[in-house]
């Protein structure tokens, strides 16, 4: 029996919610609790996440060669040039691009404290990142010694994004040499990386003299219109010996993710707090929806007296799971909407609040009312029609 | 309409079984108003939720609106309920709602469209004499007020039986004497049967008949019919 047809035409769910109104908004504000908590470990676990990927996500190419002994952006895991030029003979690559990276000490001009710097060095003629600015700033990083500054890196750098707009030349040590940074360009942090500076490969060999000319860290790949890159991968892949990995971009973004979801805890910790947040807001709803029960106790015992039932009770219970769930998500997700902006503010993480988090959040508010709907509806149960007789 | 045929009951566990209903026999006919009386303990209250269908009955024969209710399936059990209008000691309104919706939740239960519920909630508590009080809340009404919305709900799908468990205890003697009245107007005008459950001697004008219940057991039963 449907529980419209049964419950209909009294919403009798709403008019007893609304009867407390004290009760309905603590009720209202524990699943706001657990929609805010869970959407925020969302946000910055996928913020993190995002944040891992954010050079990968500018690379200029459809396809990349990586060392099978790549693990994270941040440990230089070179393979030889060679397979990068290997390549170029397949009919649908139209051109290829390296790109170096490894990381050195850098020295804040300031306060003469050290912090590791990831170093990327490309062709100064042709950029393989689509990054604003750095196509025509690239051409300086021919200068020797000469370096492009992210503006977006952390601080303590001491390379601040006023200085870089003001256009002076800033001079400090990098690793064992005196570098010059002559522009910049907006990337952005990481888990592994507070900051990062690019330069060309000569600069590049001269910063990191037990580097090999020859060895490249990541090959790009640019495919001509039209071109499957799903198809080109695996035809590469299958050409090229077993020393290089193939790879489509958005493969190399999901192995990324992939090696930070496994081998740190971050997965770990933002889901337990996903369930912490889950259950304090579940036992609320639980109580809220309990203590409505259990008052009324005589009344929904006369409705099974007079014939409904036990469904249709659940029905009314279930109901008030719903509206509890719409009510707190709705002022949850508008909540953080704003807390979404502060984070992304203090934390420089890249927050976003997507329809995807937004639908998984919501039926997660929804499968934890409806689990503590269920538990109150043993009450239900129990409400013996034979008492209202006694 | 009722037909009890030897009813025991008991309660407890087996091996604390108490009974509460001695070999009880007694019909019901269509149209016809029953009292029962006797004191608290004797057993009336038992006997009435046996009839209802809000327990099922263990021993014995009880046939009630056609349907077999020894050893009944919970379906049969609601299946009866449905067709039984209910009239408690204590109103069990729902505080949250009006009058009017109060009715109008037990219609739904029986399938009504929301406009046809309305009238016909509004019609029945017309009847009961709260025309004036529709969208009043339980707790804004008086207790005699309360009694006539919980007998409009017990009454407004036209239940071929109306059972009644002291209806007019927690109210006064003016209110209470109003509430039996209204009882026993709106059955003689829909049809249907009533079994009251009473202690209360100023109602029992509204008697067909009344059954004596002592210790379980029914006594001889006193006709008294009343001039219409």
């Amino acid at each position: 029996m449907s529980l419209w047809s049964t419950v209909s035409p009294v919403p009798l769910a709403w008019h007893q919610l609304a009867e407390q109104r004290v009760r309905f908004a603590v009720a209202v504000l524990g699943v706001t609790f657990a929609v805010v908590l869970v959407l925020m470990q969302l946000g910055f676990r996928n913020a993190l996440y995002a944040s891992a990927v954010r050079l990968h996500e500018h690379l200029a190419g459809d396809v990349v060669l990586i060392s099978p002994k790549y693990s994270y952006l941040g440990v230089s895991a070179p393979f030889s040039h060679r397979r990068l030029q290997q390549v170029r003979s397949h009919p649908a690559v139209s051109g290829v691009a390296p790109i170096w990276f490894d990381v050195a000490p850098w020295k804040n001009p300031d306060t003469g404290m050290a912090r590791n710097l990831l170093v990327i060095a490309v062709d100064p003629v042709d950029a393989p990142l689509h990054l604003e600015g750095l196509a025509e700033r690239l051409g300086r990083t021919r200068v020797s010694d000469t370096l492009l500054f992210d503006s977006a890196s952390r601080s303590e750098f001491g390379v601040s994004p006023a200085v870089l707009r003001s256009g002076r030349r800033l001079t400090t040590e990098l690793g064992a040499r005196r570098v010059f940074v002559d522009g910049s360009y907006v990337l952005g942090t990481s888990f592994a990386v507070d900051g990062s500076a690019i330069t060309g490969p000569s600069t590049f060999l001269r910063l990191f003299p037990n580097r090999r000319e020859g060895l490249i860290d990541i090959g790009l790949v640019r495919l001509r219109p039209g071109a499957d890159e799903d198809a080109v991968r695996a035809e590469l892949a299958a050409e090229l010996p077993k020393d290089v990995e193939v790879l489509t971009r958005a493969g190399f973004i999901a192995r990324e993710q992939t090696y930070w979801a496994a081998n740190t805890p971050i997965g770990y910790v933002f889901a337990f707090g996903m369930v912490m947040g889950l259950v304090v807001g579940g036992v609320i709803v639980y109580l809220v929806l309990f203590v409505n029960v259990a008052e009324h106790l005589p009344q929904f015992a006369t409705l099974k007296a007079i014939g409904f039932t036990d469904g249709a009770l659940f029905g009314v219970v279930a109901q008030q799971a719903l509206i509890l769930a719409a009510a707190g998500f709705t002022v949850g997700v508008l909540l953080c909407h704003g807390l979404y902006a502060v984070s992304a503010n203090a934390t420089q993480l890249p927050m976003e609040l997507t329809v995807e988090t937004g639908a998984l959040v919501f039926m997660l508010a929804l499968l934890m009312c409806c689990t503590s709907g269920a538990a109150a509806l043993l009450k239900v149960r129990a409400a013996d029609p034979a008492e209202v007789f006694a | 309409m009722i037909e009890i045929e030897r009813v025991n009951h008991y309660y407890g566990p087996s091996s604390m079984r108490r009974q509460v209903l001695f070999d009880v026999s007694a019909t019901v006919a269509g149209g016809e108003i029953v009292l029962l009386t006797g004191p608290s303990g004797s057993g009336k209250s038992t006997l009435l939720s046996l009839i209802g269908a809000l327990r099922s009955a263990q021993q014995g024969s009880l046939r009630v609106l056609g349907e077999e209710l020894c050893g009944a399936s919970a379906d049969t059990l609601i299946r009866v309920r449905r067709q039984v209008g209910y009239i408690f000691q204590k109103h069990n309104l729902f505080d949250c709602l009006t009058a009017l919706q109060n009715v109008e939740l037990c219609l739904g239960l029986h399938g009504a469209q929301r406009s046809t519920a309305r009238r016909r909630a509004t019609e029945v508590l017309d009847a009961v004499g709260l025309a004036a009080y529709l969208d009043r809340y339980p707790y804004q009404l008086s207790g005699g007020q309360q009694q006539r919305v919980a007998i409009a709900r017990a009454l407004a799908p036209r239940p071929r039986l109306i059972l009644a468990d002291e209806p007019t205890a927690a109210l006064d003697s003016v209110s209470g004497g109003e509430v039996a009245e209204r009882i026993r107007e709106l059955a003689k005008q829909e049809g249907c049967a009533a079994v009251v459950v009473t202690h209360d001697q100023r109602i029992l004008r509204i008697a067909d008949r009344i059954l004596d219940m002592e210790d379980g057991r029914l006594q001889a039963s006193e006709v008294r019919r009343l001039a219409a």
